[in-house]
C-alpha cells in the first residue's frame, strides 16, 4: 500500500512485471487448463483491476513522476514515466483488461490451438507490452514495448496456426503493424531534431522547423494510423480479429487499438508541443472517411467477428475526428473548444474499449456454444444463452449511440465540439468542417443499424438450424467478465460528469484549458460554460423510468393483465420455417443497394432449372484490388529484379565483396 | 417565494405539456386522417375513432407468439415511454421547462433512435418473414432519417449557439423577424423527414398492409391488446412529437417565453391547437396529392432529406444567417 503512495510508477511496473511473471508461470503446467487458464488468467484480472485502481488515483493526484530502469543496451537505459495522459490509458488498459482475462479464464478449453501455458504467456506479455507503451519515455523503450506488443499478438492471433488463412490473416497483421512500426521509427528520428538524444524529454525541447515537425506529425499519423485501421491501412483488422480468439480479438480491438490513439496524442500534444492547425485536418478528413467507410462494409457483413471488426475502423474513425477536430482547435487559439474535442477523443477511445470487448466477448460465447460464425446460420439464442444475450444488448445498444448508455456521451461530446467549427478563424475551414458533423451523425445512425442487424439476426427470431437448440449458456467466470464490461458501459454513460472530471486532468494538462469546473450539479453535464448546453443521463433515466412504471402499473389496474400464448400469426399465413427469416444478406441488401460503389461484389444467381438453386454473394472490399494487390505485384518485382545478383557460386559473392571494398576505398579518398 | 413561484409554473408548465402530448396525439392523428379523407372526397371517420380504437385494444385479451421472448412484452412500453419523456422535453407549449436541462436536441433524436431500435429489435424477435422486412425497412429509412432530423437540428443550433431546442426557440421569437435562408432549407429537410418518420405517404401508407410496401404496420403485425394499443398511441405521440419539434424551429411564435405566468401558459393552449389544426391539414393535402414510392425509392428521397439538411448547413456557414 505504502508504494502506491509514494511510487505510483514503482507500483505500476511492479503490477507489468507481475504480469510478465504471471505469464511465465504459464510454462510451469503448460498443458493444464485449469492451473494455466482458470488460475493463473483470474489473477491477472486482479492484476488489471489493481492497475485500473492504481491509474485512477494517480489520474485523480495527477503525478508525475519518471524513473530510469539500468536495462537495456549500454548507454540506453529505459526511461519510463507516469503522468495524467498515461494514467487516462492504463486505466483503461487496467479496468477493461479485468473484464476481459475473467472473461478468458473461463473461455480458454483444451484442444484449441496452442496450449493453454503459452496462450497464459502470449497473454500475459501483450498486456505487459501495452502497459510499457504508455508509460515509456523514450523512443528506444517504446519501440520495445511497440514491437513486443505486435509480435505477441501475432502469436495469440496465430493460435489456431493449422489452418491456412488464420496464418495468412497473421502475416497480413505482422506485415501492416511493421510498416506502421517503422513509420513510427523514422517519426522519432525526425523529431530528435539533431540533438541525437532519442529521449522524450529531449524531443520536447528540439526545435523543429515547421516543415520537419509537419513531416514527423504525418510520419507519426501513418504510423500510428496503420495500427488503428485508419483507411487505408484499416485491411488488417477484418482478417486478424476474426482469426484470433475472441478474448484476443476483445483485447485488440478495445484496448490495443487506443494504444495508437495514445501514441498520436503524445507525438502531437506532447512532444510535437504546439501543432499547426492544418495539421489536423488531416487525422479529421482520414477520420470522417475511416468512420463512414467502415459502418458502410460493417452493414453488409455476414461473420459476426467481421462486422465487429469493421465497426471498431469506425469507432476508430470517429476517434480520429476527434483528435482532428481537436487540434484545429488547438492550432487556432480555441483552446476550451480544443479540451472538449480531446476529452470526447478519449471518452469515446474508454467507451469503445469496454462496448467493443463485451461485444467481442460476446461472440466468443456464441461461438463457444454453437461453433458458427456466420449470421445466417444463428438465431432465437435469446432463449438459449440470456445471459449472454442481455448483457450484449447492453453493449449493442451502447455502440449503436442511444443515451442512456456510454456511446451516447461521447458522440454527444463530438457534436458539441463540431458547433464550435464555424468560429475557427480560417474561411473554407470554417464552413466546410461542419459538414464533418454530417457524416459523424451518419455513421452513428449507420452504427444502428449494424447493431441492430447484429443482435437481431444472432439472438432474436427462430434458430436458423436445429443444432442451434443445443447452445447452452456461458459459464460463471465468463458471466463475471462480460458482466464487469457491461456495468463499464452503464457507469460510463450514468456518471458523464464524474468521467469527464478525470479526463480533464488529461485534457487540462495538454490543451491548458479545464472543462469541469463550477458545474454545480453532480449529476448534469455541462462542459461548455459559455453555452446553455446540457445532458443528465440520470434525471432522463429516471423520467424514462418513472414513466414505464407509471404505465405498467396504470395498465394493469385499469385494464387487466390477461396473456394468452399461441403460434406467431404471420398474416394467418400458418407455415412458418425458419428460414424465411431476413438472412444477414437480407438485412444488409438496403444498404448494399445504396452504397454499391463501395463494394466489389460477385454475384452467382441461380437459373430456373437449378435443381438445387444457390445463392452466393461475395462482398470485398476494393482498397485491396486497387492499392494492396498492385503494391504486392511491384515488391514482388524488385524482389524478382534483386534475385538477380543471388548467384549461389562463392566466387560470385566474393567478387561482390571486392567490389564494394573498392568503392568504398574510392568513396573515402574522393571525399 | 418569488424563487419557488416560478418553479411551480415551470413543474406545470412540464406536466401539462406531457399530459397535453398524451391527450392530443390521437385527436391530433384524428384530424389527419379526417382530412385525408374529406380530401379524397370520402366519408370521413370520426375524429375520435383513434381513442375508441386504443380503448377497444386495452380492453381486449393479449396474445403472445409462443417464441416470444421477454424483449417482445417489454418493447411497447419502452417505445411508449421514450415518446412520452420526449414530448416533455419539446417545448410545445412553454420553453421554460425542467426536465430540458437533462436532455438536449441530440438526445431527443437519440431517444427517437432508442425507440426506432426496439420497435425494429421487436419486430425481429418473433422471427417472422413480414417481421424482420419491416425491421429491416424501418433501419433503412432511420439510417437516413435520424442523421438528417440531426443536421436539421444542427443548423437551429448553430443560429442559436446551444442544442438546447426551448433555448433554440426562445432565440428565434426573440429575434428581430428575419429571414433564416438557411431554415428554408432545413424545413423541407424537415418535412421529407418527418413523412418518412412516422409512416407517411411517400414513403410508408398507414392505411394498408400489403406486404410489398409496408414498412411501420409489418413491424406491429404480431402485436395485440394492450402492447398493440401502446404501439398505437406511442406512434400517434411520435407524429404529435414531430409536428411539434416542427414548430420549435420554424413556427415558435406563440409559445410562452419567458417568467411564464398562468396567462401566458393559457394563452399557448390556442396557439398550438391551431398551428396543429394547420399542420395536419398540410400534412394530409401533402399525402393526397403525393403517389407512395417504391420501398427501393424510399433511400433516394430520405437521401435528399439529407442533402437539403446538409446544404442548409452550407447556407448557413457561407451566409451566417
Amino acid at each position: 500500500m505504502a508504494i502506491f503512495v509514494s511510487s505510483p510508477l514503482s507500483a505500476c511496473i511492479a503490477l507489468l512485471a507481475g504480469w510478465v511473471l504471471l505469464g511465465a508461470c504459464g510454462l510451469l503446467r503448460p498443458r493444464s487448463i485449469r492451473f494455466a487458464g482458470r488460475a493463473l488468467f483470474t489473477v491477472g484480472a486482479l492484476i488489471g483491476a489493481a492497475l485500473g485502481a492504481l491509474s485512477a488515483w494517480s489520474l485523480w493526484t495527477g503525478v508525475t513522476e519518471q524513473i530510469v530502469l539500468p536495462f537495456g543496451l549500454p548507454d540506453l537505459p529505459f526511461h519510463l514515466r507516469l503522468d495524467t495522459l498515461a494514467s487516462g490509458f492504463l486505466l483503461l488498459l487496467g479496468t477493461t483488461s479485468a473484464g476481459i482475462s475473467l472473461y478468458s479464464a473461463g473461455y480458454f478449453r483444451q484442444g484449441e490451438g496452442a496450449a493453454p501455458g503459452l496462450l497464459c504467456l502470449q497473454y500475459h506479455l501483450f498486456l505487459a507490452s501495452m502497459g510499457f507503451v504508455l508509460i515509456a519515455d523514450d523512443a528506444y523503450s517504446f519501440m520495445v514495448a511497440w514491437e513486443s506488443m505486435a509480435i505477441s499478438s501475432y502469436f495469440l492471433v496465430t493460435t489456431q496456426h493449422r489452418l491456412e488463412e488464420i496464418r495468412r490473416a497473421g502475416f497480413l497483421y505482422l506485415l501492416i503493424a511493421h510498416v506502421g512500426a517503422i513509420s513510427i521509427l523514422l517519426a522519432f528520428g525526425v523529431m530528435q531534431g539533431g540533438s541525437w538524444q532519442f529521449t522524450f524529454e529531449a524531443m520536447r525541447s528540439a526545435h523543429l522547423s515547421p516543415a520537419w515537425a509537419a513531416i514527423a506529425f504525418l510520419l507519426a499519423l501513418a504510423g500510428f494510423g496503420a495500427k488503428a485501421g485508419l483507411v487505408p491501412l484499416h485491411i488488417w483488422l477484418p482478417e486478424a480479429h476474426p482469426a484470433a480468439p475472441s478474448p484476443v480479438s476483445a483485447l485488440m480491438s478495445g484496448v490495443m487499438l487506443k494504444t495508437a490513439v495514445y501514441g498520436i496524442i503524445r507525438v502531437t500534444f506532447d512532444l510535437l508541443g504546439a501543432p499547426v492547425w492544418w495539421w489536423g485536418l488531416v487525422p479529421l478528413a482520414a477520420g470522417l472517411a475511416t468512420a463512414f467507410y467502415g459502418a458502410v462494409f460493417a452493414a453488409v457483413q455476414t461473420d459476426m467477428k467481421r462486422l465487429l471488426a469493421y465497426s471498431s475502423i469506425e469507432n476508430m474513425g470517429l476517434v480520429f475526428t476527434g483528435l482532428g477536430l481537436a487540434i484545429v482547435f488547438f492550432g487556432t487559439g480555441m483552446h476550451l473548444a480544443a479540451a472538449l474535442a480531446l476529452a470526447a477523443t478519449l471518452y469515446h477511445s474508454l467507451n469503445h474499449a469496454f462496448m467493443k470487448s463485451l461485444l467481442f466477448l460476446g461472440t466468443g460465447s456464441v461461438l463457444h456454444a454453437t461453433g458458427e460464425r456466420n449470421l445466417g446460420r444463428l438465431g432465437g439464442l435469446i432463449h438459449r444463452m440470456p445471459w449472454v444475450a442481455w448483457l450484449s444488448l447492453v453493449g449493442a445498444l451502447a455502440i449503436a449511440g442511444l443515451p442512456p448508455l456510454n456511446g451516447f456521451v461521447s458522440e454527444w461530446l463530438l457534436l458539441q465540439s463540431f458547433l464550435f467549427a464555424d468560429q475557427i478563424p480560417h474561411a473554407f475551414v470554417s464552413m466546410l468542417i461542419p459538414m464533418g458533423a454530417a457524416l459523424v451523425a451518419l455513421a452513428a445512425a449507420l452504427a444502428g443499424y449494424v447493431m441492430v442487424k447484429f443482435f437481431g439476426v444472432i439472438f432474436l427470431g427462430q434458430p436458423r438450424e436445429s443444432a442451434l437448440s443445443r447452445a447452452h449458456d456461458c459459464g460463471r467466470l465468463e458471466r463475471l467478465g462480460l458482466t464487469w464490461l457491461a456495468l463499464g458501459c452503464v457507469a460510463l454513460g450514468l456518471a458523464p460528469v464524474q468521467v469527464l472530471a478525470a479526463l480533464n486532468r488529461v485534457t487540462a494538462t495538454l490543451t491548458g484549458a479545464s472543462l469541469a469546473h463550477q458545474t454545480a450539479h453532480w449529476w448534469l453535464l455541462a462542459p461548455v460554460p459559455t453555452r446553455e448546453v446540457s445532458y443528465g443521463p440520470l434525471v432522463f433515466l429516471t423520467a424514462s423510468a418513472l414513466v414505464v412504471a407509471l404505465t405498467v402499473t396504470i395498465v394493469r389496474l385499469v385494464y387487466h393483465r390477461r396473456v394468452r400464448h399461441g403460434p406467431a400469426w404471420d398474416c394467418g399465413f400458418g407455415r412458418l420455417t425458419a428460414r424465411m427469416q431476413d438472412t444477414a444478406e437480407g438485412f444488409g441488401q438496403p444498404i448494399r443497394n445504396l452504397f454499391q460503389s463501395f463494394f466489389r461484389i460477385e454475384r452467382e444467381l441461380p437459373t430456373p432449372f437449378d435443381r438445387a438453386p444457390r445463392y452466393r454473394i461475395a462482398i470485398t472490399d476494393r482498397i485491396w484490388r486497387s492499392l494492396y494487390e498492385p503494391l504486392g505485384g511491384i515488391v514482388q518485382r524488385l524482389a524478382d529484379a534483386a534475385a538477380v545478383l543471388q548467384q549461389g557460386r562463392i566466387a560470385a559473392y566474393l567478387l561482390y565483396s571486392f567490389v564494394t571494398l573498392v568503392v568504398l576505398l574510392a568513396l573515402a579518398l574522393v571525399l | 417565494m418569488s424563487a419557488a413561484a416560478p418553479q411551480v409554473t415551470e413543474l406545470v408548465t412540464q406536466l401539462l405539456e406531457v399530459v397535453a402530448a398524451l391527450a392530443a396525439a390521437p385527436l391530433f392523428l384524428g384530424w389527419v386522417n379526417q382530412c385525408r379523407a374529406w380530401l379524397s372526397n370520402r366519408r370521413a371517420p370520426s375524429i375520435w375513432l383513434p381513442y375508441r380504437n386504443i380503448r377497444k385494444l386495452f380492453a381486449k385479451d393479449a396474445v403472445l407468439a409462443e417464441n416470444a421472448s421477454p424483449l417482445f412484452r417489454l418493447a411497447p412500453y419502452l417505445v411508449f415511454s421514450t415518446m412520452v419523456v420526449a414530448a416533455g422535453i419539446i417545448p410545445s407549449m412553454g420553453t421554460h421547462l425542467p426536465l430540458v436541462v437533462a436532455a438536449d436536441a441530440i438526445a431527443l433524436v437519440g431517444l427517437f433512435a432508442t425507440a426506432r431500435v426496439f420497435l425494429s429489435l421487436a419486430a425481429m424477435d418473433v422471427g417472422t418473414a413480414f417481421g424482420t422486412l419491416g425491421a429491416r425497412r424501418e433501419m433503412m429509412v432511420g439510417f437516413l432519417a435520424e442523421p438528417a432530423l440531426l443536421m436539421v437540428i444542427f443548423v437551429a443550433s448553430m443560429i442559436s449557439s446551444t442544442t438546447a431546442l426551448p433555448a433554440i426557440s426562445e432565440h428565434l421569437v426573440t429575434q428581430s423577424l428575419g429571414l433564416y435562408p438557411s431554415l428554408a432549407f432545413t424545413a423541407v429537410a424537415f418535412t421529407l423527414v418527418l413523412l418518412a418518420e412516422n409512416a407517411r405517404i411517400p414513403v410508408d401508407n398507414p392505411a394498408t398492409h400489403l406486404e410489398l410496401t409496408m414498412i411501420h404496420e409489418a413491424m406491429l403485425l404480431e402485436y395485440s391488446a394492450r402492447h398493440l394499443a401502446l404501439m398505437e398511441w406511442a406512434s400517434a405521440l411520435r407524429l404529435f412529437n414531430y409536428a411539434c419539434i416542427g414548430f420549435a424551429l420554424f413556427v415558435p411564435w406563440g409559445v410562452a417565453t419567458g417568467a411564464i405566468g398562468p396567462l401566458g401558459l393559457a394563452l399557448s393552449i390556442p396557439v398550438l391547437g391551431l398551428k396543429l389544426g394547420v399542420a395536419g391539414a398540410g400534412l394530409a393535402t401533402i399525402e393526397t396529392v403525393s403517389a407512395k414510392l417504391r420501398v427501393m425509392r424510399a433511400p433516394e428521397f430520405l437521401a435528399t432529406a439529407f442533402l437539403f439538411a446538409v446544404l442548409g448547413l452550407l447556407v448557413h456557414v457561407l451566409l451566417k444567417a
